[in-house]
């Protein structure tokens, strides 16, 4: 008999020891305890429910889904779905008759304004076009309308001539729509329906400059928590603990009041520039704040903690005696840094970098304060789009690829570090 | 008068001692010296002479909160101050009550309201012209010496008047300023917008002073930047200059030429439950003698009985002396145009 069969024989054993009765009652256990610890969870898994996968599937939802001109105009989308808009004939009278009626009835309900808005943003311009004409059809009979209202409305704005914004209204009518999206990566759909560049580039640059300055600023609170992280793991506790309180101290003030007293040190006539001055390094001031360099500078002092904190934490569970170690066995001091202590340091290190990016990746209100224009990043103009123009589907879009450009950096940080490496503490 | 001053004080008195007959509404503006005036002259008074209680707030200006309130059916705000520039939007996208005009009261001159009220006042069924402002450019006199500048065209002139400009970070007022720089004559600086060439001139402009351009986000912060030296030449909207002017003593000066002058309106946000109190705080914040006290902050009236109030010191210095130097801005034009040329001015930023 083998090793195996023996255990096996001893299992069963003790499972014929137990009646079916307690085998019954000891599932119950089980399932009661499954069932307590359930219960300790449950307010977590709804906080994270309400508060974090419910907004961000309705924010993925929002960037694709478009009811707005499909409840607007069901009527007119209905008659130009049997039109071919490849072509370059404008929809028959019988679909601006349909159009006509529908405008009026919009324009009753004052709602043309929406329309206006919404066909607006596929066609620059064609917001006054639509809001002036339903001005019009206002006063007129539906009846009327019904007969002859596609020659009212040829007559009221030349623009109704053109097959563009019959196009434009027809492509805004697609309840689910990837033109967000396009807008969101800069390229647009010409009138053949082929994806194609637009005219104006703007999120790609804006995506690009918000890694930079948060690749900047992960590397820069690396450069400045390492050292004084070490000296703090080194150091006597007394030290240790007062230096500690400076680091915390930013932590436990106020966000607004550190980035607002960056605005002090920075600007023209502020402390740094006065200060430069009065020791004659500068006859003039130099232009720090609203740049992107106040940004990188003011988040770097931000997230410095972030940097400092995991760092410290595993720098202190480092027993000392292995640098010593190597260097009795002959390394020098600074090969037995690098290979020996700096290895050590890694988990930490990833630690703080990967908290320290992803919190300035979508950073918002330091580079609103202090940013000017070039320091502005990707949240800046989500907050834009949210709250001055009010295109949400666009913001939904633009923080949907936010979130799946974080996802992917992460994957790929996962194949190169680690995440089973990352040691908080 | 008097009478009817007493009579008022005596309905105070009886709303107040009855605390159920005493409604409680919320009022947003802008804030700052000009919310201060609005209080003085248009809240307190109301409060005063109907026992009501308004709770005042501030806000930037724009329309998504109030979006958002009508949307989701959350009505916070009752009345709110709003720029023409937004309003054309907002009402027709049926996020404010119609305003009934012909319930406003005649001018404490006896006109009727029809009359007496500029016709852009009353030109939006959903609100009630309040004041007119402008935005306009300031310097300091202390950091420009020699030659005074007085055109838009010296905004534009780096080589005569060296140093900082600082615009407010949007296309509004900026493009139409770069076009009128540019020799484009007012009356069609907006037609030339509308097109594509007309808008590459205004960047092409903008792009010539573009190292000098220093950029802001909010009004509050233009008096600061002059003050600062943080610029030499600053675009402000014109209550702001004066009222560091009046109240800091800064040796500030405002330039009227190609001022772009707007309205701002009173108006209520669709489903109030206050409907009927936000009407008549309307009516009586329009009324000939509320209205005038905006002249603290150099902000005009928008009805003719109201200049009887007004200090004629003040007159010169109120947009509506220099309507001819000016440009009125186009709600309309920034309805069809504000989003596109809102992402090609960004994009110009970022080049």
């Amino acid at each position: 008999m083998s090793q195996s069969d023996l255990s096996m024989n001893n299992n069963m054993e003790v499972r014929s020891v137990l009646t079916a009765e307690e085998m019954a009652q000891s599932r119950k256990m089980q399932r009661r305890r499954k069932v307590i610890a359930f219960a300790f969870v449950t307010p977590l898994l709804l906080f994270v429910l309400i508060a974090f996968i419910a907004p961000i599937g309705t924010m993925l939802y929002r960037s694709v889904y478009h009811p707005t001109v499909a409840q607007l105009i069901p009527d007119t989308l209905d008659a130009l779905s049997g039109w071919d808009e490849t072509t370059d004939i404008r929809p028959d009278d019988a679909v601006l008759n349909r159009f006509s009626v529908e405008l009026k009835q919009l324009a009753m309900t004052r709602k043309s304004g929406k329309l206006g808005e919404e066909i607006n943003r596929a066609m620059p311009g064609t917001s006054s076009v639509i809001k002036s004409t339903a001005r019009k059809f206002k006063k007129l009979d539906t009846e009327l309308l019904r007969n002859e209202g596609a020659t009212r409305l040829l007559a009221s704005k030349p623009q109704w001539k053109e097959v563009e914004i019959w196009r434009a209204m027809k492509a805004s009518g697609a309840v689910f729509t990837s033109s967000s999206y396009l807008t969101a990566l800069d390229l647009d759909r010409n009138a053949a329906g082929e994806i194609v560049a637009r005219d104006t580039q703007v999120y790609i640059q804006l995506y690009l400059k918000s890694l930079k300055i948060a690749l900047m600023i992960t590397f820069l609170t690396a450069v400045i928590g390492f050292p004084l992280s070490y000296y703090l793991a080194t150091a006597s506790p007394k030290t240790a603990n007062t230096l500690m309180v400076f680091v915390l101290l930013p932590f436990w003030t106020s966000l607004l009041v550190r980035t607002t007293s960056w605005i002090a040190l920075l600007q023209t006539n502020g402390v740094v520039n006065t200060f430069l001055k009065a020791i004659h390094v500068i006859t003039d001031p130099i232009e720090m704040l609203y740049t992107q360099s106040a940004t990188v500078i003011a988040m770097t002092h931000i997230l410095l903690p972030f940097m400092i904190l995991p760092l410290y934490s595993v720098m202190k569970g480092i027993d000392p005696s292995y640098l010593r170690a190597a260097m009795s066995l002959g390394a020098k001091p600074i090969p037995a840094f690098i290979r020996i202590y700096l290895p050590m340091t890694v988990p930490g290190l990833s630690a703080g970098a990967l908290l320290v990016f992803i919190i300035s990746i979508g950073y918002y209100i330091t580079p609103a304060l202090v940013g000017g224009t070039d320091g502005q990043m990707i949240s800046n103009i989500i907050a834009f789009h949210m709250q001055s123009s009010n295109n949400w589907e666009l913001a939904a879009a633009l923080g949907s690829l936010l979130l799946a450009l974080i996802l992917i950096l992460y994957w790929v940080y996962d194949r190169l570090v680690g995440v089973s490496n990352i040691k908080l503490g | 008068m008097k009478a009817l001053k007493r009579f008022g004080a005596a309905l105070a008195l009886c709303t107040a001692a009855v605390p159920a007959m005493a409604d409680q509404f919320t009022a947003v503006s802008f804030g700052g010296a000009y919310g201060a005036a609005q209080q003085k002259h248009m809240l307190d008074p109301y409060m005063e002479k109907t026992g009501h209680k308004i709770l005042f707030e501030n806000y930037s200006g724009g329309i998504a909160e109030i979006k958002a309130q009508v949307e989701s059916g959350n009505i916070l705000w009752d009345v709110v101050d709003i720029e023409v520039i937004d309003l054309e939007r907002a009402c027709s996208e049926g996020l404010l009550e119609v305003f009934p005009h012909d319930t406003l009261p005649p001018g404490d001159d006896g006109v009727a309201a029809s009359e007496d009220f500029s016709p852009q006042a009353l030109s939006n069924e959903c609100g009630v012209g309040n004041i007119v402002w402008t935005v306009l450019y300031a310097y300091s006199s202390d950091t420009i010496k020699g030659g005074q500048p007085s055109t838009i065209n010296d905004f534009f002139n780096t080589e005569q008047f060296p140093g900082k400009r600082a615009l407010r970070k949007r296309p509004q007022v900026n493009m139409e300023w770069a076009l009128i720089a540019d020799g484009v004559p007012k009356d069609q600086v907006y037609d030339r917008l509308a097109t594509a060439e007309g808008q590459q001139q205004a960047f092409a402009k903008l792009d010539s002073i573009k190292d000098d351009l220093v950029w802001f986000d909010s009004w509050s912060q233009a008096p600061q930047l002059l003050n600062d030296g943080g610029a030499v030449m600053v675009q402000s909207a014109n209550g702001r200059i004066f009222d560091a002017i009046q109240s800091d003593k800064k040796p500030f000066e405002m330039v009227w030429d190609g001022h772009i002058y707007d309205l701002d309106v009173w108006a209520i946000v669709k489903g109030t439950k206050h409907k009927a109190l936000a009407e008549d705080f309307i009516r009586f914040a329009t009324s000939s003698k509320p209205e005038s006290g905006m002249q603290e902050v150099a902000y005009g009236p928008t009805r003719q009985s109201s200049y009887a109030y007004v200090d004629p010191a003040i007159i010169p210095k109120l947009p509506s002396a220099h309507l001819e130097e000016g440009l009125q801005a186009s709600g309309e034009f920034w309805a069809d145009y504000g989003e596109s040329l809102g992402e090609k001015f960004n994009e110009w930023l970022l080049k």
